[in-house]
């Protein structure tokens, strides 16, 4: 079982076994992979907790809230997520605490709080990114990309250009060195 | 109370998301590292996994969509979202940029938590601060901008008018084509965890 303790995996026999997981889901359980609903569902949740009224009044939050099941398969995937991850990472030893990655100390400082709160505005500019365009790298990128989805292609189109661009914008070309 | 989904659906969601987040650890996409480095364009392997993932996927979603397979199994249900292409770009930008400030997305900022990234934390976090800004904001724009150019649930195979096995072959060579040019991030062997 050496194959279960490699830390890394081709990644065509990890795409490979993504696309298979598709095949499950889209065909056992009439469901494709997506990720970023479910991040509209904790923060709805959240924000119940201390006023119910004012979730179950927006038309957006209600129709994942109140319309659909607010705890939900996707839900039960986005748990599974980091589970899935800890287990594989303890079978190949490779767990690492990383507080701020090699790459961003090379290019902005070793402070933690700045990495924290740029790590913080970046996820908030993504999950804004991707409720607009209705889905992620998951439910656009792998989900629509699979069905040949218009939306979906030109979704990936623009947020990889935008990626690369804001990359070299960043990082520079010398960035590329210290990957 | 809020619903929640019966639990068959709540055990094969969890036992979905326990294999996709291994693959993704396994595909090494959890580390802040691989993804920036697929933004600057030197380290191939966020590519090399979703080009593969999306061929493979769309030949078995395809073929199950194929009147044989219909008949002899039954239908399977596709889950096309709207080409809002306003929406889509616009959206697309502010995700690329998020994505590299980040240095996540969504399910593999998510995974890494489970891979002692501590930074990923503060991006999920975020996320939340996100998708809450977003919930107040999207009955106040969202008619305007789909009503630029809403194509409906628009595949490719419809918009060209080309059988879907064609433009999955297609892309399979563009694909194949890519993953042999590009370097780095090509093999497992020999790179560092």
């Amino acid at each position: 079982m050496n194959w279960l303790r490699q830390p890394r995996w081709s990644p065509y026999l990890v795409g490979a076994g993504i696309g298979v997981l598709s095949w499950i889901t889209f065909g056992l359980m009439g469901k494709a992979l997506g990720t970023s609903t479910t991040l509209v569902r904790w923060a709805g949740l959240l924000e119940a907790l201390v006023d119910r009224q004012h979730v179950t009044a927006n038309a957006y939050y209600a129709k994942y809230l109140v319309s659909e099941p607010a705890v939900d398969w996707q839900m039960m995937l986005v748990v599974g997520l980091p589970i899935g991850a800890l287990i594989s990472a303890l079978l190949s030893r490779s767990y690492r605490v990383e507080r701020v990655p090699k790459l961003w100390e090379w290019r902005f400082g070793p402070s933690r709080a700045k990495r924290y709160a740029w790590a913080f505005l970046g996820g908030a500019l993504l999950l804004f990114g991707a409720r607009l365009a209705g889905g992620c790298t998951s439910g656009h990128g792998i989900s629509g990309g699979l069905q040949l989805s218009v939306g979906s292609w030109l979704f990936f189109a623009a947020f990889f250009s935008t990626g690369v661009i804001a990359a070299f914008v960043l990082f520079g070309k010398e960035g590329r060195n210290h990957v | 109370m809020f619903n929640v989904a019966p639990a068959d659906q709540l055990v094969l969601g969890l036992a979905t998301g326990l294999a996709f987040g291994f693959l993704l650890h396994r595909g090494g996409v959890t580390q802040y590292r691989v993804i920036v480095g697929q933004f600057l364009m030197k380290d191939h392997t966020v590519l090399r996994t979703m080009l593969t993932a999306v061929v493979v996927g769309a030949v078995g979603v395809y073929a199950m969509q194929s009147a044989w397979f219909t008949e002899a199994v039954g239908p399977v249900k596709m889950h096309v979202k709207n080409a809002v292409v306003l929406a889509n770009v616009l959206g697309g930008i502010l995700f690329g940029a998020g994505m590299l400030l980040l240095g996540y997305c969504p399910g593999t900022g998510v995974a890494a938590l489970g891979t002692g990234s501590r930074h990923a934390l503060s991006g999920v976090l975020g996320m939340l601060a996100g998708a809450a800004v977003y919930a107040e904001v999207h009955p106040l724009f969202y008619g305007k901008i789909q009503a630029v150019c809403d194509l409906g649930k628009a595949t490719l195979p419809e918009v060209t008018g080309l059988p879907p096995w064609l433009l999955t072959g297609a892309l399979a060579v563009i694909a194949g084509v890519l993953f042999s040019v590009l370097r780095g991030g090509g093999t497992a062997a020999g790179e560092r965890s």
